[in-house]
């Protein structure tokens, strides 16, 4: 088989699970095997092309012309793999999740439910491995669409309320800004495949170019830079494991991933550094980074807590784009993949919580550390990666974006990411802490018949957690891929 | 016979309409209007090919040579137009079949085939004639027939809906006979090829300018460009299902047509653009249709007269791309003429289907119907897809030309309308979605999926709408010819 079609055929995986999970849709055990093994095999192959990427490779699938001289194509090289890797890394992990998850809270619906969380994970691989501008529209409108009856799950008057606010931003920001910055790309440069170096460098005034910037990181409306981010806390109405894969790591990482993707492939690191407007975009996600913070703050409800947390950890990633340098650039890429195991940790935990203890609101959850000390105990372990303390992972995004605001000289934006880590040191760490340390209210029947959550979510809370401190000792698989990005020898 | 092809695509449906009107039986009269657009498709995709192949065909009708006898002249837009009538015929027959079965009496029914089988022969004429008054002909015979097969439907309001499109659609045709007169007393000839080689010696006289000003008003009334679109929602509110999906698709697409025909082929664009200024008419006035027309089909509850005023906005789109009077402007309002018939062709037979089953198209009534009727909802999720641009659909390609055709202007404002013309499709859609999947249904009422006969169509047209959004170079290329010679000098 040729190297293309393995991107092919990792792609359509997914796709080939859900047909399963259809077909199986009377026999619930058979059905979740088959989303483990269709994740399982996803995973799998995506690894077998990590070996040629790591080589040097750049495997590339041509599948038709859309229209004259635009193709869908796919193409994997070392940014494409990162998120691809979280991706499919993630998928059979949550599966693993919800199966504890779906069946101990008695959701209704769930074939539907698993249906298209496979295909969601289609529509993410297809971004990963988009060879242009072009197919990387197609799958990011795919994965909006097809994570659209996930999020109105319940189909409740919420959740259809939740799936306009989802739909109309999204979309409105990828149709209204990203589509015309597309076609705008198109008209200039006359190619729309990413190249490294860019495709715009030269093609029109700056002026101009530093205006499709900012169409292109506002369009991506998924990289939830503010005002453009209610949706992301509206998609939180979705089961526990939907937020967690879908809101925590592909569909958002979809996002800042495209934003890195423009940034690297589409302008150029040079053109970038010209522009006016990159660093005024730059202290746009510096806001963004602060204002999540704040609000993440003060929500009480967990599950939004860490809405806005995400919030304000994708604009790290986009800071690290606007930054416009190497080190910005691999702290940003590196940071896809420890945000989503640090933060998949503690959505996991969160639904764990609920489905044990059946409480949403921290304050609430005081004294509840005693009977669900896994829970928690890995709850603080995600709350490190994101904060950016060792042990975790996240320390070394976080180091390379530190060191990337100095080489641009914004010693004002070092200090944003110190204050937000600070933030965030008090809003993540406050849940466990209550959680072990504080009396339960006096109305909580804890210890009355609640244990820890059911065997499957727990065994992957425990892989996510240890992921997340392996990466600490081991960030070299993440690192080397990104300094191929930049360009640099692995 | 291949030889006289041209004059058979017309005069076979034309000879067969008085056989379905003398059969008086429905079914009968059904099969003759099925051969009917059968053989219109089969010869419209033989003179497109032979077109691609050896360039325009010009045909003497009964052998009289122009300027004495009327010429048919069909050159790449012609045939591509020509096609699309006759698909959308050939579709929609069989789903006529069953639903004009359950909406006009008996009696009535062999006379409703042929006033169809009528207006598909005007239609067709229309698309390939090249004589001018030919077209005024033609135009006539396909108008009313319409009027008539638009009187044919259940509802009352369908009476005086039919007379208000009749009135102003005979409005809409004399201003072109007026048009035309002029023309023809300026230049002494009805043909289209003398017309455009005479027009510039005469130019300087202020009829051509008058000529040009009616043929206007005329045919932007007959393709409802916003403000004169008043007769379009209630008629197709108020017809028949089939006919509602069947003139959607192809009447306006043809008075689209006639639009570049008329500014392009005989007055030409450097006369219709630079000098008449067309495009300084025709740009805010297709701005404001997508903008306005969206807007209030928002607002409206009645199923199929939202998608009757979405089509008003969509006409907006095929009229801005014409009026940036560029090769990539006018391709993209061609081959949005194409993919808007797909579409919009869908959307009203899933309308219709929901019609058979439920009797009403109002949004209250289609709580829950998503479960009940789960194919008739998919296809119109399917091709709304469509009509908000979603990528690989046929509405994203238009979308794709469009917006690359304002942003070569330097028209970036105009590119944002666009844009926000699709999010207004969005949420008209998004309503019936919404009602169709999230609410509950009216436990009293057992709703059953809608027949075969009409799901097979409207589903042929779903999938063509993905079909041609996934691998658009076919349309894209002979969209694009077809704009190159509607540019160049006529050979």
């Amino acid at each position: 088989m040729s190297e293309g079609w393995i991107i092919g055929l990792t792609v359509l995986l997914p796709v080939i699970g859900a047909m399963a999970v259809l077909l199986l849709r009377n026999a619930p055990n058979a059905r979740e095997a088959a989303t483990l093994v269709a994740g399982g095999a996803t995973f799998w192959n995506v690894w077998g092309l990590l070996r040629l990427v790591q080589d040097g490779a750049r495997p590339r699938l041509d599948l038709l012309e859309v229209v004259p001289g635009v193709h869908l194509a796919f193409e994997v090289e070392p940014l494409g793999m990162v998120f691809a890797l979280v991706a499919s890394f993630l998928w059979p992990v949550t599966s693993l999740y919800a199966i504890g998850y779906m069946r101990g809270h008695h959701e209704e619906n769930q074939t539907r439910f698993y249906f298209f969380f496979a295909i969601a994970i289609a529509g993410a691989l297809g971004v990963a491995f988009s060879a242009n501008l072009f197919t990387l529209f197609v799958f990011y409108e795919f994965l909006t669409f097809c994570t659209f009856p996930l999020v109105t799950h319940h189909q409740t008057e919420e959740a259809k309320r939740s799936g306009r606010i989802y739909l109309g931003i999204l979309l409105t920001t990828s149709v209204g800004l990203q589509l015309v910055a597309i076609i705008g790309t198109w008209v200039l440069a006359g190619t729309l495949d990413f190249r490294t170096g860019g495709i715009l460098a030269g093609t029109a005034s700056t002026g101009l170019l530093s205006g499709i910037l900012v169409l292109y990181v506002y369009g991506v409306g998924k990289a939830a830079l503010m005002p453009f981010h209610r949706w992301l806390p509206a998609a939180m109405v979705a089961p526990t494991p939907v937020s967690a894969l879908l809101h925590a790591v592909a569909v958002v990482k979809a996002g800042v991933f495209t934003v890195l993707k423009i940034a690297v492939y589409v302008f150029g690191i040079d053109l970038l550094q010209t522009l006016a407007t990159t660093s005024w975009l730059a202290w746009a996600a510096a806001a963004t980074i602060i204002l999540g913070s704040l609000v993440a703050f003060q929500k009480d409800n967990l599950k939004a807590r860490l809405a806005y947390s995400t919030i304000s950890q994708l604009s790290y990633i986009v800071l690290g784009a606007m930054l416009a340098n190497d080190l910005g650039i691999i702290g940003g890429g590196m940071h896809i993949a420890m945000h989503a195991f640090g933060k998949i940790t503690l959505f996991f935990a969160a639904g764990a919580i609920m489905v044990a203890a059946h409480e949403k609101k921290i304050s609430r959850m005081h004294g509840l550390g005693r009977t669900m000390p896994f829970t928690f105990g890995a709850f603080f372990v995600g709350s490190l990666s994101i904060i950016g303390l060792p042990p975790a992972g996240g320390s070394w995004s976080k180091w390379f974006l530190g060191m990337g605001t100095l080489e641009a000289d914004q010693y004002g934006l070092l200090a944003v990411l110190m204050l937000s880590s600070l933030l965030g040191l008090y809003y993540l760490i406050e849940v466990p802490v209550k959680a072990f340390f504080f009396a339960p209210p006096e109305d909580a029947h804890h210890g009355e018949g609640i244990k820890e959550a059911p065997l499957p979510s727990l065994i992957a809370i425990g892989i996510t957690a240890t992921a997340t401190v392996a990466f600490f000792v081991w960030p070299d698989l993440w690192y080397d891929l990104m300094t191929m990005v930049v360009g640099g020898a692995p | 016979m291949s030889q006289n092809l041209p004059a058979l695509l017309v005069v076979v449906p034309l000879l067969l309409a008085p056989l379905a009107a003398l059969s008086g039986r429905a079914k009968i009269a059904w099969g003759i209007a099925t051969a009917a657009c059968w053989w219109t498709l089969y010869a419209a995709i033989s003179l497109l090919l032979r077109v691609q192949e050896s360039g325009v065909i010009r045909y003497s009708l009964g052998g009289w040579e122009p300027p004495y006898g009327i010429e048919y002249r069909i050159d790449l837009a012609s045939a591509f137009v020509a096609l699309i009538v006759a698909a959308i015929g050939a579709v929609t027959i069989p789903y006529a079949g069953t639903s004009i079965a359950k909406e006009v009496s008996e009696d009535r029914a062999p006379l409703f085939y042929t006033a169809w089988i009528l207006m598909l022969a005007g239609l067709l004429g229309i698309a390939i004639t090249g004589d001018v008054f030919n077209v005024f002909v033609f135009l006539e015979i396909s108008s009313l027939s319409a009027y008539s097969m638009i009187a044919l439907g259940q509802d009352r309001r369908a009476l005086t809906s039919t007379f208000q499109y009749l009135i102003m659609g005979s409005v809409g045709a004399t201003f072109i006979v007026i048009g035309i007169g002029l023309m023809y007393v300026m230049t002494g000839t009805l043909n289209m090829v003398d017309l455009a080689e005479r027009l510039p010696m005469v130019e300087s006289n202020r009829t051509i300018p008058v000529a040009f000003t009616f043929l206007t008003v005329g045919i932007t009334l007959k393709l409802a460009l916003f403000p004169l679109h008043l007769w379009l929602p209630n008629a197709y509110t108020y017809a028949p299902s089939a006919v509602t999906a069947f003139m959607a698709s192809t009447s306006t697409k043809v008075s689209v047509y006639l639009l570049l025909r008329f500014f392009f082929t005989i007055f030409g664009e450097v006369f219709s653009f630079e000098q008449m200024r067309l495009n300084m008419v025709l740009m805010p006035l297709a701005l404001i249709a997508i903008l306005a027309i969206s807007l209030v089909a928002i607002y409206e509850v009645n199923v199929k007269r939202m998608l009757a005023f979405s089509s008003v906005a969509q006409i907006g789109y095929m009229v801005l791309g014409i009026s940036f009077g560029t090769v990539l402007g006018v391709t993209a309002g061609i081959i949005h003429l194409f993919n808007h018939a797909l579409m919009k062709g869908a959307l009203f037979m899933a309308m219709g289907c929901v019609m058979y089953r439920i009797g009403s198209v109002q949004l209250d009534k289609m709580a829950g119907l998503g479960k009940a009727m789960p194919w008739t909802m998919a296809a119109f999720v399917g091709a709304g897809l469509s009509l908000i641009g979603v990528p690989l659909t046929v509405g994203f390609v238009s979308k794709w030309y469009l917006v690359q055709a304002a942003l070569a202007e330097g028209q970036w404002f105009v590119a944002g309308v666009v844009m926000v013309g699709s999010l207004m499709a969005l949420i008209y859609i998004w309503k019936v979605v919404e009602v169709a999947y999230f609410q509950e249904p009216d436990p009293d009422h057992e709703i059953i999926e809608a027949p075969l006969s009409m799901l097979i169509p409207t589903w042929v047209l779903v999938i063509a709408s993905f079909w041609f959004g996934i691998d658009a170079t076919t349309t894209a290329t002979v969209a694009t010819q077809a704009a190159e010679t509607l540019l160049g000098a006529m050979p």
